[in-house]
């Protein structure tokens, strides 16, 4: 078996358990861990691919939130359009942001970031449409091109694995284009690709407005999904978290973030009312763990050791 | 009209002038923190490559343990003063030595997760023993009151926040730059390869920065315990602005630090007279305009 039937393996896996999975799940747990996994995809785009650590991603998923709940609950938006407005408005800070911040570089970026979405958080907390500390309640979920009744669980959970794939599939896309070879080439050697003519800078952008839209696009879903958006969405913690979804699960890596989401949001789930502030200490230990053991994460550590056995073999 | 009286009715800008004052004495008080913070980030970045996101977490371990050491040890404040900070710079050490070590020589990004993680586990396991709502510490007894300045009030433990990190930081900043200790460390920041050649231990010199580093956010710590809540979570927040602070001013320039966290406290306080809504934002917003005039901070060199 070489690496392209192992990769064919891999999507045919990914779509078989998306089908079948609310027969056996529950259905807000997986609409939960999907929106999760779509974010930490886009966010390793970021970080996986281009080389940049955003350390405020919390800021787009929140923005892609707040919109699409106050559309769908203020203005009586259908969820289609509201979750469409959301991640344009995601893309459009994506877009501000990711030109202020590209000026930054390394370290410095990963704390520019965590500023900026810091600055958001207290523009939420501070403006009215948002519902300040009370976040917006009850939004309808409404239907979806007037024929699909989202309030059925099972019904949304199809809905939200479409959305899901579509951004999965967008990433891999990028990924696997020209862009995305340039992309990595900045990763890897960023003065080199300057030297070769790429306008650096304008990739950047793109990748960081992209990777903001479908950060976005995950939080106008979980909007939709839990009727409900609070200031929690846009703390740095959700920042903090979706970085551990992707270094867990292996970053650069195209099935890394969904494990690394489903594998945190499992975890929550568990502990959560057992031992609430335990769930932090873990994640932290998580966090430690990674950095100085297995720095490829999950899948990472899955391919190596693949390639190596499978190396052997051969020879 | 008596003096008090005076003080209450002036006004400028249809502020009263003890507000603004009060609220510009509350400035520099969190002006000292981000100075003191910044300047041990700085510290730490420039020999172990590394931005240590648990130096909020180090603070905040710092205030919880005054609290600790006189509830359930009667350490009065005095005594915490000392022992705290080398607690915690003894924890800095045991950090350094165990995980930061293997970091030194990949992504410096590593460095910023692992510290991140580090945070969390502080953050989690105090909140899981202590929960989180704040825990009172008295101003100690020397410092209690207010003096009388004329123009206004100034109580007393305000004054010596501010000229005890004042002369912390100046302190830190002349071992830097003007003793041999420091030229050392200069030049193992610069080299560390040739200083060691030289015959100095730059392991060692590595640790002690780390927990100098740390034990400069514990006193902050101590600093701070009689003048909030002590929680968990006061250090994540003040971390953040922090990270701001230091973007602003530029890593690597010790006085840079003081003086821009210095500025940013009074501009905080200011901002919190005239323009309330934005003071939690005002620091950021100074943060992106500077990044568009001078991506490297104001302090800071281009590389």
């Amino acid at each position: 078996m070489n690496s392209t039937r192992l990769r064919i393996a891999g999507y045919s896996l990914l779509l078989l358990l998306g089908m079948i999975a609310p027969f056996f799940g529950y259905p807000v747990f997986l609409m939960r861990a999907l929106c999760f996994a779509l974010f930490a995809c886009a966010f390793n785009l970021l970080l996986g691919y281009t080389g940049l650590l955003s350390f405020g991603h919390a800021a787009f998923f929140a923005t892609g939130a707040y919109v699409t709940g106050y559309m769908v609950k203020v203005h009586g938006f259908s969820p289609g359009l509201g979750i469409v407005v959301g991640t344009l408005a995601a893309v459009a800070l994506g877009f501000v942001a990711g030109n202020l911040v590209i000026r930054s570089q390394g370290i410095y970026f990963a704390m520019i970031t965590l500023a900026l979405a810091q600055l958001i958080y207290f523009l939420f907390l501070e403006s009215s449409f948002t519902g300040g500390e009370d976040g917006l309640q009850a939004i309808p979920r409404g239907r979806l091109l007037w024929v699909l009744n989202l309030e059925d669980d099972r019904t949304l959970y199809y809905v939200v694995f479409a959305v899901f794939m579509f951004g999965f599939l967008l990433v891999r896309r990028t990924i696997h284009s020209p862009f995305g070879q340039v992309l990595k080439a900045i990763r890897e050697n960023e003065p080199r690709a300057l030297s070769l003519g790429y306008d650096v800078n304008r990739y950047k952008i793109v990748a960081f407005t992209l990777s903001a839209g479908l950060a976005g696009l995950a939080g106008a879903t979980k909007a939709i999904v839990f009727t409900f958006v609070t200031l929690t969405d846009a703390e740095w913690q959700t920042s903090g978290e979706v970085v551990l979804m992707t270094l867990l699960g292996g970053m650069g890596t195209v099935f890394g973030p969904i494990v690394g989401a489903f594998s945190i949001v499992t975890l929550q789930n568990e502990l959560a009312d057992k031992a609430g502030s335990l769930v932090t200490v873990i994640m932290g230990a998580i966090f430690i763990v990674c950095v100085l053991l297995f720095r490829r994460g999950v899948v990472g550590e899955f391919i190596a050791l693949y390639r190596r056995v499978v190396g052997n073999r051969r020879m | 009209m008596s003096l008090h009286e005076t003080i209450i009715m002036t006004s400028i800008f249809g502020v009263p002038v003890a507000a603004l004052y009060g609220q510009l004495v509350l400035g520099l008080v969190n002006g000292c923190f981000y100075a003191m913070l910044s300047l041990g980030l700085s510290l730490i970045f420039g020999m172990l490559n590394i931005t240590n996101f648990a130096h909020g977490a180090l603070y905040m371990m710092g205030a919880i343990l005054t609290w600790i050491g006189l509830a359930q040890f009667g350490i009065s404040y005095w005594w915490a003063l000392l022992l705290v900070p080398m607690a915690v710079a003894i924890f800095g050490i045991f950090v350094e030595r165990s995980m930061l070590r293997w970091l030194y020589k990949i992504d410096p990004l590593y460095g910023l997760l692992l510290t991140f993680g580090l945070a969390l586990v502080l953050e989690g396991s105090f909140r899981y023993r202590y929960g989180v709502s704040g825990l009172p510490y008295s101003i100690p007894e020397a410092f209690q009151g207010a003096m009388n300045l004329g123009f206004m009030y100034l109580p007393k433990y305000r004054a010596w926040v501010v000229c005890a990190s004042l002369a912390i930081s100046f302190a830190t900043w002349f071992v830097i730059e003007r003793t041999p200790l420091g030229a050392y460390l200069r030049a193992a920041t610069e080299n560390p390869l040739l200083v060691q050649a030289f015959g100095i231990n730059v392991p060692v010199m590595i640790t002690l920065t780390y927990a100098v580093g740390a034990g400069l956010a514990g006193l902050a710590g101590v600093l701070a315990a009689p003048l909030t809540q002590i929680s968990p979570l006061m250090g994540s927040n003040l971390i953040i602005v922090v990270f701001a602070v230091v973007a602003i001013g530029g890593m690597g320039s010790i006085l840079g630090s003081i003086v821009t966290g210095l500025t940013l406290g009074l501009i905080e306080g200011l901002t919190k007279v005239f323009y309330p809504q934005a003071a939690n934002t005002v620091v950021f917003f100074i943060m992106a305009l500077v990044l568009l005039i001078r991506p490297a901070g104001l302090f800071g060199r281009e590389k």
